[in-house]
């Protein structure tokens, strides 16, 4: 095993070029575990962690924050709503002052706290290397399964992008415990009213994050009726029938964190109160 | 084995390591500094919390051999800070230490808590520390520590 | 008596600990935490099939790698092959090629290396061959088929007494782990003439001892143990781990070992509390006066003794619950399985039972239209009155009276913030969905050994002059402080007995008599009474030195009868004194038959309250707080004892809300802190507590233990405020989210009559 710790996102993009099997450091929330564990034994250790270039976050109607933006700084700056309030479940404390966006979107688990809402304001993530320059993948062509992100041999992630979208977003999390808790199921939702948009996308719900379109088009109809710049007044049938939507879109399994069942359960009553507290923001 | 040499405490600490030790192992094995703690090593518990260029982490997570240039500060390091201080006392007094083995990651954490904020609200108190997990006290008796430290400091 | 000859921080005051400044700072050495020149890092082979039969193991590779310098298996060992809390020793120190591994975890060989990562890479190189063997995993088939650790049968009272009213019910606990946060550690050291010193995070010094010496095959003398700092206990620690395997490799290699297990080893590498399956059936009068109690109560005991025996007693003797119970038939027992071994875990089957017999209560209170604090008052048990095994209660037994003070503990505001609200962060609930519910819970368990254990513990006690010539006091003892806080009990003691305040607890090792276990709520009484029986006959002899009017020793001087100060007790000291004296508690008697018997030494009692604030619709619960009445004794340190009941409320609280160690065919799926979750600060409930201090007539100074009862009925008032808000059944802990949103509900995969055996048991009819 051996630990490279380039300068400057030159040369790491450099050591990556020469070794494209190298394992990339971040934060260290992911892979240090599996070392601690006996899990992982990378040959090469490529350590991004203190790249400064990597740290930036320009936070306006569009957002650029770089993958070295830990989740701290994130729900600090960022004025997304439903970002933020992903962001504060990530771990704890210690986990959100290491832990990264771009660590989030390289280690591609549909349990990353903040991927659904990285679906759901229709982010698109930078990509580079020394080989092919800066690519752009939207978030939808992401995650290719569970820890398959669309990254190339020699490929880093270098931001994540997107565009405002107004106050009308939410973030749901179900965890058995209140603090420091991996989803057994989450939810973002965006009513992005200036742009006529909803978006809704599930975490823990299936292989990947899964956008559930069908209900984005159910609601989207609901507030065409009323007028996108104004609050929309729901039915118990209209939620009922919304929440039926989005857990139908959920693909979950049974695991040790808990069951299928339990899984799109909670996501349809996660869906109905998302609806319900983006549809009321105008 | 490689070379690794790091900020640590205020003075430049080097020694022989694995390339794949954790910063907390090696401040334990290399370097002696026995207390940060070996609870969980997954960045779970606290227990092994440094302040790592200012910032609350868990030198379990960070990789030994990629923290050249850091400034690390351990629950030795704060040996002289007006602020632990106050908050050892507190967790003496007040009865939040019990078995004592995720005590000094709580001394840091609490430590930071106070340095931003001299008389945090109780969610606050407990969402700052929600990733220092202690088996024996039920925490009661450490956010009355942080009550405690906090008037102290003023 | 002037303040000066008042010995302060004496028994009754909270004083803090005197081991806090060292812990505060990380100055304190935990097992983990020790080095000596030369260390070795010892780690441990581990089957990963639950049966299996060895047929070989093949160690050439890894005895050549880099930095190994033992590698070790079962054909390398020279004393006994089989160790164990239980007589006779069952389980294997490593097993042999040719025999069977019994559960996934179990050890095989170990390896020492210069460091962790190359003896990793040894245990990789080591080929067992195993033949896989179908497990034993259902513990009603195990009894079935006669595997069986222990089984035993209550019967008082009238077998055929009928009842106005009968409910019946069936109940679970998972299996929780202790999840002590300080790892299974110790180091152990060569002697230069063949003997060993191991230091080591234990509850017992000399349980370990008798052990260690066996399996290393060495004469008594030639190992000594030494505590090493114990970073949580809770049970974990009683069955041994690394002992012998350090030992082992350390006088093999001639050089240190330090080993630790990580929080994934640690899982498999101790016992845990036992999973409970529990058919009950209740009957009272028309007034709601208890009739009889039937209950079968059955423990998955794992693939060893460890034990399970006594967990199999007390879940028994304690199953009816601290009631007035005339009529009572009890079957306990405890299944050998291919699981890891389960044992002791604070509360130690009286968990368990309380669950069910409680939940049981409120069915019955539910039947008979009657409030369940009134149900539980009307039968509550009082002195004089005799348990279902026919001992009589001779001791303090408010059961009433901590009734009646914990419901009028003042309740919980409502949450203020969304982060109070269930589900915290995750932001799921809002006020708006979420109910509140009540529930109230009793319970009670025995102090200390029982079953005629001969329980004693012993202390050395020494007086003399210090160097600046004042007098000053040594407590040696080989008692586990665990976290607990024993050694401020000690010193307190030792304070008032003998009016010297500076005293030193010194480091317990094997050197001075047993104590035995850090364990059962027993080391104040055990272990305080042997340190203020010792201390007595040093201040006795102080007292024969200074000779008439001397009467009483306080405040650094020796008083008259009328509390005056006659001199320093400095004074006295130009020889030390120094007495040992072993503290025994009243004899016990077994069991018979019937099982009955006067098998325990005394009870605890305990009265809780729990209110939870419920999201019924997406299953998630967030308890606001714990009210507790609790019988103590009288409280020696009231910091402490408010600090046990705070923690052990906390492992209540996560046993009724998220801790459970989840078993697929055999193997544990959520061995680490990632997915075996504590409750954090944030899960914390507010705590209300009130000491009830009637003192013990046979314990010293009065004082109970408090360690077990804070997690006796905890987890049964938290689950009966959830049914409040929910109208669910919730018959099993930890509540899941999709119990608890209705989505499901546990029913038995077996039909017994309680009171019955489970080798009676039948399927249940398939639903149509």
């Amino acid at each position: 095993m051996r630990v490279s710790v380039p300068k400057s996102l030159d040369a790491a993009l450099g050591l990556l070029a020469e070794d494209p099997q190298a394992v990339v450091l971040a934060g260290g929330t992911d892979l240090m575990v599996a070392i601690n564990f006996g899990r992982a034994r990378p040959e090469h250790i490529v350590s991004i962690a203190r790249l400064a270039e990597l740290k930036e976050l320009v936070a306006g109607e569009q957002v650029l924050c770089g993958a070295g933006v830990t989740y701290t700084h994130l729900l600090q700056r960022v004025r997304d709503r439903a970002l933020v309030d992903a962001a504060r479940t990530v771990g704890s404390p210690q986990i959100r002052n290491a832990g990264t966006i771009g660590g989030n979107l390289g280690t591609c688990s549909p349990a990353g706290d903040t991927l659904p809402i990285l679906a759901a304001l229709d982010a698109t993530i930078v990509v580079v290397s020394r080989r092919s320059g800066e690519r752009r993948v939207p978030f939808s062509d992401w995650m290719r399964g569970p820890k398959q992100p669309a990254l190339e041999p020699g490929e880093l992630v270098l931001r994540a992008e997107w565009e405002e979208a107004g106050p009308a977003q939410a973030f749901l999390k179900a965890g058995t415990r209140n603090a420091m808790v991996i989803a057994v199921a989450s939810l973002a939702m965006v009513v992005d009213r200036a742009r006529r948009r909803v978006r809704v996308a599930l975490g823990s719900a299936g292989p990947t994050i899964i956008r559930a379109t069908a209900a984005e088009e159910m609601a989207s109809g609901l507030i065409e009726e009323v007028g996108w710049e104004r609050p929309l007044t729901l039915t118990e049938a209209a939620r009922a029938r919304f929440a039926d939507l989005v857990a139908a879109a959920a693909r979950p399994i049974d695991d040790q964190r808990g069951t299928g069942a339990y899984r799109r359960h909670v996501i349809g009553v996660m869906a109905s109160r998302a609806l319900q507290r983006t549809g009321a923001a105008a | 084995m490689t070379q690794v040499r790091l900020q640590v405490n205020g003075a430049v600490r080097e020694a022989e390591a694995w390339p794949g030790e954790s910063l907390l192992y090696f401040l334990r094995e290399r370097l002696g500094l026995f207390g940060s703690k070996n609870a969980c090593e997954q960045g779970e518990c606290g227990s092994c919390s440094v302040f790592f260029d200012g910032e609350l982490v868990c030198s379990c997570l960070v990789l030994a051999a990629a923290a050249e240039g850091a400034q690390i500060v351990t629950v030795e390091g704060l040996e002289d800070d007006p602020v632990a201080a106050r908050v050892r006392e507190a967790m003496v007094a007040a009865g939040g230490v019990q078995c004592g083995f995720c005590t000094p990651g709580f001394v840091v954490a609490m430590t930071g808590l106070l340095r931003g904020n001299r008389h945090p609200s109780d969610l606050e108190t407990r969402e700052a520390l929600s990733g220092n997990l202690c088996r024996c006290t039920g925490y009661v008796r450490i956010f009355e520590a942080v009550r405690r430290a906090g008037d102290a400091l003023e | 008596m002037p303040e000066g000859l008042r010995t302060r921080g004496g028994v009754g005051e909270s004083i803090p600990r005197p081991d806090g400044p060292d812990k505060v700072s990380g100055r304190f050495s935990f097992g983990s935490d020790l080095t000596a020149p030369g260390m070795l890092f010892g780690k441990t082979l581990r089957s990963p099939h639950p049966h299996a039969l060895i047929r070989s193991i093949d160690v050439e590779k890894a005895t050549g790698m880099p930095g190994v310098k033992a590698v070790l298996t079962a054909a390398d060992l020279p004393g006994e092959r089989l160790y164990s809390l239980h007589k006779p020793p069952d389980q294997p120190v490593l097993a042999a090629a040719g025999d069977e591994v019994r559960y996934a975890g179990e050890p095989v060989a170990i390896v020492a290396a210069e460091h962790p990562e190359q003896a990793r890479a040894a245990l990789e190189a080591i080929a067992v061959e195993y033949e896989v063997l179908a497990p034993l995993l259902d513990p009603v088939d195990a009894i079935q088929r006669g595997s069986v650790l222990r089984e035993l049968t209550i019967r008082s009272g009238d077998p055929d007494a009928v009842a106005d009213v009968v409910v019946d019910g069936y109940y679970e606990v998972g299996q929780q782990d202790q999840a002590p946060l300080g790892p299974e550690a110790g180091l152990a050291i060569p002697t230069p003439h063949g003997g060993i010193d191991l230091w080591v995070a234990t509850q017992a010094l000399h349980v370990d001892l008798e052990q260690v010496e066996a399996c290393l095959g060495m004469r008594p003398g030639a190992v000594r143990l030494h505590l090493g700092g114990v970073g949580g206990a809770f049970g974990a620690r009683e069955d041994l781990s690394i002992q012998v395997h350090a030992c082992l490799l350390a006088l093999k290699a001639r050089r240190p070992v330090k080993m630790w297990y990580g929080r994934e080893e640690s899982f498999t590498g101790h016992v845990h509390r036992h999973p409970a399956w529990m058919w009950y059936s209740t009957g009272a009068d028309r007034d709601g006066r208890l009739v009889f109690v039937k209950a079968t109560i059955l423990l998955d005991g794992g693939a060893y003794a460890s034990s399970s025996g006594a967990v199999v007693a007390n879940a028994a003797c304690f199953g009816a619950g601290p009631y007035r119970v005339p009529n009572a038939h009890v079957w306990s027992g405890a299944a050998r399985t291919n699981t890891v071994p389960n044992g002791a875990m604070r509360g130690f089957g009286a968990v368990q039972s309380c669950f069910a017999y409680e939940g049981q209560m409120d069915l019955l209170a539910a039947r008979l239209g009657l409030d369940p604090i009134e149900l539980r008052l009307k039968n509550a048990i009082r002195p004089g009155d005799r348990l279902i095994t026919g001992q009589a209660l001779t001791g303090a037994a408010p059961m009433a009276k901590l009734i009646d003070l914990c419901q009028g503990l003042p309740e919980p505001p409502a949450p203020s913030d969304s982060l109070a609200l269930p589900g915290g962060a995750g932001n799921v609930a809002s006020a708006a969905e979420v109910v509140r519910g009540t529930g109230f819970a009793v319970g009670f368990k025995n102090i200390a050994y029982s079953e005629g254990s001969d329980d004693y513990a012993t202390a050395r006690v020494r007086l003399q002059r210090g160097p600046d010539g004042a007098a000053v006091v040594q407590v040696k003892t080989a008692a586990s402080e665990v976290g607990q806080g024993l050694v401020t009990v000690c010193l307190q003691v030792a304070r008032t007995e003998l009016g010297v305040e500076a005293v030193e607890i010194e480091r317990a090792d094997t050197t001075v008599g047993d104590a035995g276990s850090s364990s059962a709520s027993r080391q104040t009484w055990m272990t305080g009474g042997a340190v203020r029986d010792a201390a007595r006959l040093v201040a006795a002899e102080v007292l024969k030195r200074a000779g008439p009017p001397a009467q009483a020793l306080a405040g650094g001087h020796v008083l008259d009868e009328e509390g005056a100060a006659l001199a320093p007790i400095e004074l006295f000291l130009d020889e030390p004194i120094e007495r040992e004296f072993e503290h025994h508690h009243r004899p016990t008697s077994g069991l018979d038959p019937a099982g009955q018997g006067d098998a325990h030494v005394s009870f605890m009692f305990v009265a809780h309250r729990a209110t939870v604030d419920v999201d019924a619709e997406a299953g998630l619960a967030r308890v606001a707080q714990v009210a507790t009445a609790q019988d103590v004794g009288r409280a020696i340190n009231p910091l402490q004892v408010h600090g046990q009941i705070e923690g052990g409320i906390a492992q209540g609280v996560g046993l009724a809300t998220m801790e459970e160690i989840k078993l697929k065919d055999g193997l544990i799926r959520n061995a680490s802190f990632t997915d075996y979750i504590i409750p954090t600060s944030l899960d914390m409930p507010e705590v209300a507590a009130v000491l009830v201090e009637e003192p013990e007539p046979e314990a010293p100074y009065g004082a109970k233990g408090v360690g077990e009862p804070p997690l006796i009925s905890s987890p049964a008032a938290i689950v009966a405020a959830m049914r409040a808000a929910t109208g669910r059944r919730l018959n099993r802990v930890p509540v899941s989210p999709e119990e608890l949103a209705g989505l499901s509900e546990c029913r038995p995969g077996w039909l017994v009559r309680p009171g019955q055996s489970p080798a009676e048991a039948v399927r249940p009819a398939p639903p149509l």
